[in-house]
């Protein structure tokens, strides 16, 4: 793992641009015959799929299904849950997440995450950006960083001129909007995001998903959804989940106009859920 | 009732006694407590007048300036001299002492019962720190007599007096962690999850996550918990008395003995002084200064406490 921290942005780019001349897309993260649980609860059974380099890829399907825990194995977040439990494998470009040879602090620097609910620190908006970059070392221009992640993070424009008030101060939207500027701060291979826009008015979901369609050229995106719409309109491949089993993964267009399974039909056209 | 017109049912009766009794037996409650919750206003505001009728005689005879602003406390003594600033000193010295003992101890216990102790270990370890709140101050001062002077500080520092400061501060800081990892823990604990899940994901090690969220984030439930804890120590009587002795003295030496405020109250109050002189007055200014003293240092940790609470509200 010691190498992936040295491994700048740029060498992980153009490994995975040659890799891409095989006619399939590159996998970044791929579950095989995936198994989570929680103590003797099953969250997520016997799930494989991979996931596309520099798509995004969303996960949809009716609460407690396991989206959230199958999101959350991606960086480790359930190691802090003493009681989950994982059996399968779960690679990150070849790298098996779950053996003693991945240190998840560095694989959360390749692996960034954003939360349902906003979660900006209570500092400054520029503290917040600055804070993984600074406690991993970063020695470069750290008000250069600050202001690029905040233009892709598509709110520069908003908070050029209170950078240093508290992030507190802003709205909904524009807190999880810094919430994903401070996760690309550390210039992160995937994002993985939990139902980013639940708490958020239509307008600022509208700008996150706006954001959301930018950060593919540059990110590979793992977006968990209960919207459906909101799959459709952002996502390049769409799974859906039901009761822990990952019933169909394919294109978004293929899932939403001739989906393989009656569940997913059901599910999509609003049957249940 | 307007089904039964003129002839109300006996049940109906029944429950407008048994309803009249209850009321009763609830306003005499009520009025008891109220009497309850007076007696410990009246009590504080007697002890209060006390202080400040008894001062103000001592201030009858003695001028403020000399009292606030000398540097020689000798009321018992000839040529008598009433200058506070000495009993300060001592107060001080050895309450701040004891926070650079118990600062880093107790911050250092409450990251790692709120961060890093698994429910188990909390379980046991919480209980252990109430039961160290619990011993009597008295052994406290024993314990630093008998023990830390002369087994610990008098080998590595041979000019240690006997009474001094540093045993004095040592166990009063031992004495204030129980206050201030428990406090610490609190308000670590009352800091959000999220935030937490946040540094995590961006890839922060365990103790950067302590370190650079939790702490600052609870930073003034950190300053009131250690606010708090400083007025304990400077109210703290036995143990100081016993371990710094009974000497006023203007001076910054830990290896000294020195006395603080609370020592030269105990040191009046169990000597043969005659109500109404002097020297007996003298144990109310000392003990309004005090009060004036621990009350500030409360009502700004009140205070700080209060917006903590504030920011996640
Ligand atoms: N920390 C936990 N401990 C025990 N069970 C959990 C925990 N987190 C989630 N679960 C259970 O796992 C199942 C899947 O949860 P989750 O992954 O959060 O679903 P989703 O995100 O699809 O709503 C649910 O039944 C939930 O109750
Ligand atoms: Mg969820």
């Amino acid at each position: 793992m010691a190498e992936l921290r040295n491994m700048s942005v740029t060498d992980s780019r153009t490994r995975s641009a040659t890799r891409r001349v095989t006619a399939a897309p590159d996998t970044v993260i791929s579950a095989e015959n995936l198994t989570l649980g929680y103590g003797s609860f099953v969250a997520v059974r016997d799930v494989s799929l991979d996931i596309p380099d520099r798509k995004v890829t969303a996960i949809i399907g009716p609460s407690g299904c396991g989206k959230s825990t199958l999101l959350r194995a991606m960086n480790r977040m359930n190691d802090v849950v003493p009681s989950a439990n994982v059996q399968g494998r779960l690679l990150y470009r070849g790298l098996d997440i779950y053996s003693p040879r991945c240190d998840s602090v560095e694989l959360r620097l390749k692996i960034g995450m954003v939360f349902q609910r906003p979660n900006p620190f209570p500092k400054s908006i520029y503290k917040n950006v600055a804070w993984a970059p600074k406690i991993n070392g970063y020695r470069g221009d750290m008000g250069e960083l600050v202001e690029r992640s905040l233009q892709h993070a598509a709110l520069w424009d908003e908070v050029k001129d209170k950078l240093h008030q508290c992030a507190y101060a802003l709205s909904g939207g524009q807190q999880q909007r810094l919430c994903i500027a401070r996760a690309i701060a550390l210039q992160p291979d995937v994002l993985l995001m939990d139902e980013p826009c639940s708490a958020l008015d239509p307008i600022a979901t509208a700008r996150i998903e706006d954001l959301i369609d930018e950060l593919e050229n540059r990110y590979t995106v793992v977006l968990v959804t209960h919207n459906m719409q909101q799959a459709a309109r952002v996502s390049d491949l769409t799974a859906f989940m039901y009761m822990g089993e990952l019933v169909e993964f394919d294109a978004t267009e293929t899932m939403f106009t001739k989906p393989g399974r009656q569940r997913t039909q059901d599910y999509i056209t609003g049957r249940f859920g | 009732m307007v089904l039964v017109q003129g002839e109300p049912s006996t049940d109906d009766e029944g429950d407008r006694a048994m309803t009249t009794r209850v009321r009763w037996a609830e306003q005499l409650i009520r009025h008891a407590l109220f009497a309850c919750a007076l007696l410990s206003i009246v009590t504080t505001a007697g002890i209060v007048w006390v202080l400040a009728s008894e001062s103000f005689a001592f201030f009858r005879e003695v001028s403020p300036f000399e009292f606030f602003l000398g540097t020689r406390w000798a009321p018992l003594l000839e040529p008598r001299s009433f200058g506070i600033l000495p009993l300060i000193c001592g107060t001080f010295l050895v309450a701040g002492g004891a926070l650079l003992v118990a600062i880093p101890i107790g911050m250092g216990t409450g990251i790692y019962l709120s961060e890093y102790a698994r429910p188990w270990v909390r379980g046991i370890l919480k209980p252990i720190l109430e039961i160290l709140a619990g011993i009597p101050t008295v052994v406290y001062g024993y314990f630093a007599l008998t023990f830390i002077t002369p087994q610990v500080l008098r080998p590595l520092i041979p000019q240690t007096e006997i009474f001094n400061v540093a045993s004095a501060a040592i166990v009063v800081g031992v004495m204030i962690i129980p206050t201030i990892a428990s406090l610490c823990d609190d308000a670590f604990r009352a800091v959000p999850r999220t935030l937490r899940e946040a540094a995590y994901a961006l890839s922060a090690t365990r103790l950067e996550v302590s370190t650079r969220v939790v702490v600052p984030a609870a930073m003034s439930g950190v300053v009131a918990a250690v606010l708090l804890a400083f007025a304990r120590a400077i109210g703290e009587t036995m143990a100081v008395t016993l371990a710094a002795g009974m000497t006023p003295k203007l001076t910054l030496n830990p290896l000294e003995s020195v006395q603080t405020l609370t020592g030269y109250i105990v040191q009046v109050s169990l000597g043969d002084t005659p109500a109404g002189t002097i020297e007996y007055q003298t144990i109310f200014a000392c003990g309004m200064t005090l009060f004036l003293i621990t009350l500030t240092i409360n009502i700004v940790a009140h205070r700080v406490l209060k917006r903590f609470r504030e920011v996640y509200e």
